[in-house]
């Protein structure tokens, strides 16, 4: 009985030992060598593996940003640059410097601003709805309402206002993973600076029918008349394809075309004050005055 | 009387065809018309007249813009007033040119005469130009250009012509007026097809709810003398006008995945392209008109009509023609109520396809869906023998190389398993919208070879 046990386990021990041996030598021998730089972005990185910065997950991200050497081509949305400032430091590289950006809706068209000409009753999906035809309104670019974007965002920055049935995008929830953007089939949303205390001006529609047809469709609708552009004094206005683009970087916040535009198209969110169109307006009347006179 | 049908999947909805007393009626001129680019299959027609231009009834005022592709006629004599985007029925922005109606002056060289002429051209190039030249497309509903389709690959020969006139939708009746009323034109243009195609034998497939038709048909063909043209009477089913469904019915040969119909010898023409290839080829009209249904389950009994309209005519003055758009209509669509398409505009202009205007009551409004309990009745009747239900749960988890295997491609969206499904899950939707990615998918791949 004794010399049972003895042999049971003096022969799994030596069989133990002995593969221990193979496996520390196979171990050795085909050892991969990875960077312990990509463990400890991905570390660093949020994790949240969204694919905002063009990369199947935070670990390709980190891969990537090893393989380089530098992060020109690298850029996280989610964390933006306090991550990146950080990723930087154990890449022991530069990091440009990126300004945060944050969704926005270019359309404007609620139920009350842009009538319904017909009722839409197949599945409530964008993608769906706008494969099948124009849209339950006038207007061929608007937002469809069925909340693709919604559904599409990880960060719950995104609902849908009863009231407008337009997507509402919570500032501080987006991350700027751009999600929504790919989601939305009639790409009416962009992502844009913050800019300076949350404060900017921006399109909200993305209507390039021709003005009467625009107008007819929707009340807000941007009809390209061109009048923000000529108003512009910081040339940030172009209008392409009857639709007006403002350039968030030579944008300067003075709100003059807000002011002028005839339908109400264009948008200035969280300034602290609202905005005096008359007082503009006069403001611009008189600069013009000057203009003429000096001519 | 043996009574044929295709052998897997179909439905058999009530056929509802509530207009089929109703004589062709000629519809008068509307004072403009919006006649569009796009009213074939393949790329849109490119305008060749300017703003201003004074057309004649079936002058050609576009061209192909490419191998498969139609060219357009005027409908109407006038002038030109624009050239410009304008929405059609689905809502979208195709371009049209806008024609002042003034007077009716048909361009030279067209003969109006209702005489039937029977003498077939000898030379085949001279057929298919007239087809060609005179823009007649497929008008069972795809409309793919017929030049093309009569035209087979070097190497593939047709033994069997199959002259669709199932019309297997309900509500339709167009097909059923022009066999019963110009049968003797369907059955010569069945006999010029057939002289193209090299002398096969032709087959007109039609439903047992015809029986008038099947008797006209029968005694035309008699009359003129085709011992090779015969009629089959086919059991009332849907989609039996589908191509490969009709193919099955008729020859009990069935066309593989990704095959075209003359890969088993078939070539499936409607009867309204039969009438069209007549009066292009005998008489050079373009196409110009066609027959369309005014039809639904909200119009009253005396104003079910069945219109010879013009391409371009607005759908909105058709229905003025037909006593306005009847109170209790909830949707109306353009075509049969299984596949065709929900009117989003009714300012927009009829095209070469165009089959009906369909009103519809609050009974078609769609269910509430609820949760699949897999009971398989959309395979059943999945004329394609596909499994909709998987299909449905693939794209959801966007697994695109199983559709593909599953053959999403195969789908002809005749909507059978949306009809059977006892949940209301509208499967169709969603299976068009995997459809197309794996389409986009496989024409990828092929560019890429």
């Amino acid at each position: 009985m004794t010399e049972t046990i003895i042999w049971t386990v003096s022969v799994l021990t030596a069989l133990g030992l002995l593969l221990s041996l193979v496996l520390f030598w196979v171990a050795r021998k085909f050892r991969v060598e990875e960077d312990p730089r990509i463990d400890e972005i991905e570390k660093t990185l949020p994790g949240a593996n969204c694919g905002g910065c063009g990369f199947a997950g935070c670990r390709a991200f980190a891969d990537a940003a090893v393989k380089a050497g530098n992060l020109d081509a690298n850029f996280c949305p989610v964390g933006g640059s306090e991550v990146m400032k950080k990723v930087a430091v154990i890449l022991g590289c530069e990091v440009k410097e990126a300004a945060p950006r944050v969704a926005v809706v270019r359309c404007n068209g609620s139920c009350a601003n842009r009538p319904l000409v017909n009722t839409y009753e197949g599945t409530q999906s964008c993608k769906v709805k706008a494969a099948l035809y124009g849209g339950d309104t006038g207007c061929l670019f608007g937002c469809l309402g069925c909340g693709d974007c919604v559904a599409a965002c990880q960060f719950g920055a995104l609902s849908m206002d009863p009231a407008t049935g337009l997507p509402v995008v919570d500032e501080t929830k987006c991350t700027a993973c751009g999600a929504c953007v790919k989601a939305c089939p009639k790409r009416i949303i962009e992502l844009r600076p913050k800019g300076p205390r949350g404060m900017r001006e921006f399109v909200s529609c993305a209507n390039k029918d021709k003005g009467p047809v625009a107008k007819k469709a929707c009340a807000n609708a941007c009809i390209g008349c061109g009048i923000c552009a000529k108003t512009c004094t910081h040339e940030a206005i172009t209008v392409e394809a009857n639709l007006a683009w403002i350039d968030p970087d030579k944008c300067k916040l003075c709100r003059e075309c807000e002011a002028v535009c005839p339908t109400g198209a264009i948008h200035g969110v969280n300034f602290p004050k609202p905005l005096d169109k008359e007082a503009v307006k006069q403001r611009i009347a008189e600069r013009k005055k000057k203009e003429a006179e000096n001519v | 009387m043996s009574k044929i049908t295709f052998s897997i999947g179909g439905i058999h909805p009530h056929d509802s065809k509530l207009a089929r007393e109703a004589r062709i009626e000629v519809l008068p001129l509307p004072p403009k018309v919006y006649v569009s680019m796009f009213q074939h299959l393949g790329a849109q027609a490119k305008p060749i007249v300017a703003v201003g231009d004074k057309v004649k009834a079936g002058q050609i005022i576009a061209e192909p813009g490419g191998f498969i592709s139609a060219y357009v006629h005027s409908p109407v004599s006038g002038t030109v007033k624009a050239i410009a985007p304008r929405k059609d029925l689905a809502g979208f922005n195709v371009m049209h040119i806008e024609i002042d109606v003034e007077g009716d002056e048909w361009a030279e060289g067209i003969d109006l005469s209702p005489e039937l002429v029977t003498a077939i051209p000898e030379d085949r190039d001279f057929i298919l130009d007239r087809v060609k030249m005179n823009g007649v497309v497929g008008l069972g509903g795809a409309t793919f250009p017929t030049h093309v389709k009569l035209n087979p690959p070097p190497g593939k020969t047709a033994e069997c012509l199959i002259l669709n006139g199932t019309e297997c939708e309900p509500y339709l009746t167009s097909d059923f007026r022009i066999l019963l009323e110009r049968t003797d034109e369907i059955v010569v243009g069945a006999a010029i097809m057939q002289k193209v195609l090299g002398g096969c034998k032709c087959v007109i497939g039609i439903e047992e709810n015809k029986p008038e038709a099947i008797a006209a048909a029968r005694e035309s063909i008699k009359r003129l003398g085709y011992p090779n043209i015969s009629v089959a009477v086919l059991k009332k089913r849907y989609p039996q006008g589908g191509e490969k469904q009709l193919i099955d019915a008729v020859m009990r040969r069935q066309v593989k995945s990704g095959g075209l119909p003359i890969d088993v010898g078939a070539v499936v023409q409607n009867v309204g392209t039969s009438l069209a290839v007549y009066e292009a080829v005998q008489k050079n009209k373009p196409l110009v008109t066609n027959v369309m249904t005014f039809t639904g389950s909200t119009v009253p009994a005396e104003r079910q009509h069945n219109y010879l309209f013009r391409i371009g005519m607005p759908l909105s003055f058709i229905a003025e023609q037909a006593g306005g758009i009847p109170e209790g209509t909830v949707k109306l669509v353009s075509g049969g109520p299984m596949m065709g398409k929900a009117i989003a505009n009714l300012d927009a202009a009829t095209v070469k396809g165009t089959s009906c205007i369909l009103c519809l009551g609050e009974e078609t409004r769609r269910h509430k869906e609820t949760p699949c309990i897999s009971c398989g009745r959309c395979a059943d009747a999945c004329p394609m023998g596909l499994e909709p239900f998987l299909l449905k749960k693939l794209y959801a988890v966007g697994d695109t190389d199983a559709l593909e295997q599953n053959a999403v491609q195969d789908c002809i969206e005749c909507g059978c398993c949306l009809y059977s499904c006892p949940a209301y899950v509208p499967l169709l939707d969603t299976i068009r919208m995997a459809k197309a990615q794996v389409m986009g998918i496989i024409r990828a791949r092929n560019a890429k070879k």
